[in-house]
């Protein structure tokens, strides 16, 4: 009885033993990727669990396992808020074998993230936070930043506007990392356009009545309304400003962060004729319908925002480099080969990611379509413009990141 | 002198002889289990725990031996946390000097609050209380160096006395530990000394205390700096700890989660703001998938509490055993 058992042991510590070998260099035997986002708040519709969905995705298009290890999603809510964010990451980090955290809207919460994945020497991918702060002082070799930021869309959206005629501009700004940053990105393409800034005024994270904001911007008097926000206030504020006709009275509105599901929030009514830069739309070729598609299914008939389609391209990077690399232990290994590897998926088609981390993909420049030009649901933008990739992003030498030196 | 009059003072207070024996129980239970926590619990959890269970003794030394309700304590915390991360990280200091640093921008920041609050009482200190903290939130979500909604993030743990490297979770941990004793001993002897005596004379009667010839004010002020100091040292070591001072720290809920610790574990016990701590702590840390629904539930424990067993946790457990816990 004895000698059975022990031989069964012998047995299977050998079976195990064949099969290590293949398994050994990735922790834990297996890849755990953890998607940190909002779950519940004011970002749920842009990242949450279409988020979820979109990594999942990746993992079963790549089917399931990088050389034999299994691949596994999991998924955390940060409300929005620095402290429990990089507190999930680090238990995350420490007890729960992730080796990549993905999504994370909400710059501030970014930022922390991003300091606790270099401490921990893991692997983040950025495709909720805007911030180019990411990729400029604060950059760090554990870090890629994926689908857009700050600078991307204050280039994209800024230059348009000023070009045809939109050349005063006050800014309704989000009083936090991010609209800071937006702000000062988009005031700097203003200006360099030839247009100037009269003034700003920052309102609280999900604020619910943007009333004296508007009432301060109206008496600017400038042409353009500039909303440095995003997900709710953002659609608070044009709401509002349809209210106390703002639009009517002969400014524009700006939307500097405009996500297709905010569009879908508003309603064409309000939201046609609104200027927006976005990296991704459903529409765009037959492999981003296809995989909008498939996405859709899951998700009561919505279709994929830029940063869920952005989670998914990146989850593939990854996964692709991971095979490669045949390890995860070393996030920065794992990141230098992301940056070596020429990215190439279905909803970003052909690209890079350069030596700060930022990935390289065109950037459109969309127009709201009036209810009457919409042919079904979702077909929400008109395209006017493709910025191409290597004009898209903020050049390399004017980050300020220690990387790109 | 002092020293022999204190067995006396415990009896008063407690109203049985042997009171502190109890405590003395309770303490060595408390100790082991927290060295052997680590073991089995994650030790940032556990750190978290200590971090907010000694701000919740230094709350209840306020509310449960002065009798007075401080509904700004978030101040005293978040201060310290930005105070211990701006010196930890533009100043260079090394950790122990920072949190040192923290608690005495605390103990000053409490002094000023407390010579105008303590004027009033009941709603009204509450109020003033308040509403100085969110004076004080404001400024911080505007000053430049606490970075606003950011921050103060990538704060250095650094090495204690210049030797013991912090970065390690579990030699971090021994160090809270630490100063989490240190911090409960300095309350326990507080409550238990001649001037805790006056305090509690004060909670109970504050006429009668003024008649005896007590300057009850000068008393509750000593007693507001102290928890406010104390709150920093919890708060300081907090930001080292998370290597992250935010304006969660300073928010009015920070203010609310508190109230909620001190009242879940018993108000004007020794032991109840530490289970309370660790209660409401494991629910955040358990329940985080939950989202925003932590707060319902939290909502809900409180509801609970205060219509089923409003001495909380360890109050009815003392109830229980007729003995003070």
């Amino acid at each position: 009885m004895r000698t059975k058992t022990t031989l069964l042991a012998a047995a299977a510590v050998l079976a195990l033993g064949q099969a290590l070998p293949a398994l050994a260099d990735f922790t834990g035997g297996k890849v755990r990727i953890g998607v940190l986002n909002d779950q519940s708040s004011l970002y749920a519709d842009i990242t949450g669990r279409g988020s979820v969905v979109a990594a999942q995705m990746a993992v079963e298009d790549f089917g399931g396992k990088v050389k034999g290890a299994p691949i596994e999603v999991t998924f955390a809510d940060h409300q929005n808020k620095p402290d429990v964010g990089s507190n999930v990451a680090r238990q995350w980090y420490d007890t729960d074998g992730v080796d990549v955290i993905v999504d994370v809207p909400t710059s501030s919460v970014a930022l922390a993230i991003n300091e606790v994945t270099r401490e921990k020497n893991k692997v983040f991918l950025v495709s909720g936070a805007a911030t180019s702060d990411l990729t400029g002082a604060k950059c760090s070799p554990n870090t890629v930043h994926w689908t857009y930021d700050t600078w991307a869309l204050a280039n994209g959206t800024g230059s348009a506007i000023v070009q045809t005629g939109g050349d005063s501009w006050f800014f309704l700004t989000a009083d936090y990392a991010f609209g800071h940053a937006l702000e000062r990105d988009t005031a700097a393409v203003v200006t360099k356009n030839g247009g100037k800034v009269l003034g700003a005024v920052r309102h609280p994270l999900n604020n619910p009545d943007f009333s004296s904001y508007l009432l301060q911007a109206q008496g600017s008097k400038a042409k353009i309304i500039g909303l440095a926000n995003a997900g709710g206030d953002t659609i608070n504020s044009i709401k509002q400003a349809a209210e106390f006709g703002i639009v009517a009275g002969g400014q524009n509105l700006a939307g500097l962060l405009v996500f297709i599901s905010d569009v879908h929030g508003l309603g064409l009514q309000t939201a046609q004729g609104l200027i927006l830069t976005e990296s991704f739309y459903w529409d765009l070729n037959d492999s981003t319908r296809a995989w909008s598609k498939r996405f859709a299914e899951r998700m009561n008939g919505r279709v994929p925002t830029m940063v869920q389609a952005g989670v998914y391209a990146a989850v593939t990077h990854y996964l692709k480099a991971l095979d490669a690399l045949g390890a995860d232990g070393d996030g920065k290994a794992v990141v230098e080969k992301m940056k070596a590897m020429p990215t190439d998926d279905p909803l970003f088609g052909k690209g890079e990611i350069r030596k700060d981390g930022r990935k390289l993909h065109p950037m459109y420049l969309f127009e709201v379509k009036k209810p009457a030009e919409s042919k079904g649901p979702w077909d929400y933008y008109k395209l006017k413009a493709t910025i191409p990739a290597d004009k898209a992003f903020r050049p390399l030498a004017e980050g300020n990141c220690p990387l790109a030196q | 002198m002092a020293v022999r009059s204190e067995p006396a003072a415990i009896r008063a207070a407690t109203g049985t002889g042997n009171g502190l024996r109890h405590h003395q129980l309770g303490m060595a239970l408390l100790a082991a289990a927290l060295v052997f926590a680590p073991l089995v619990l994650y030790p940032v959890f556990l750190m978290k725990v200590l971090c907010f269970a000694l701000f919740a003794c230094a709350f209840n030394l306020l509310v449960g031996y002065v009798g007075l309700l401080s509904f700004g304590h978030a101040a005293f915390f978040g201060t310290a946390a930005y105070a211990a991360g701006h010196a930890a990280k533009v100043w260079g200091l090394p950790p122990e000097l920072a949190v040192l640093f923290a608690t005495a921008c605390s103990a000053v920041l409490g002094l000023a609050f407390g010579w105008l609050a303590i004027r009033r009482q009941g709603i009204y200190f509450a109020m003033i209380t308040l509403a100085l903290a969110q004076m004080l939130y404001f400024f911080y979500l505007q000053a430049p160096f606490t970075g606003g909604e950011d921050g103060i993030q990538a704060i250095p743990r650094g090495r204690l006395f210049g030797l013991i490297d912090l970065a390690n979770d579990l030699v971090m941990y021994w160090v809270v530990l630490a100063v989490f004793f240190a911090g409960f001993l300095l309350i326990y002897r507080t409550i238990h000394s001649p001037f805790g005596q006056v305090l509690k004379a004060i909670r109970e009667n504050e006429p009668r205390a003024v008649s005896l010839g007590y300057d009850t004010d000068r008393y509750k002020l000593v007693a507001f700096t102290l928890s406010a100091a104390l709150s920093g040292l919890a708060g300081g070591t907090k930001a080292i700890v998370f290597r992250l001072a935010s304006l969660t720290d300073v928010h009015w809920t920070m203010s609310g989660e508190v109230v909620l610790m001190a009242l879940v574990g018993g108000l004007g016990t020794v032991f109840g703001p530490i289970v309370g701590a660790a209660v409401v702590v494991s629910l955040q840390n358990y329940l985080a998938g939950l989202g925003h629904w932590v707060t319902i539930v939290q909502g809900l424990i409180f509801v609970a509490c205060v219509l089923a067993f409003r001495r909380g946790i360890v109050g009815e457990l003392a109830r229980l055993v007729g003995k003070p816990l």
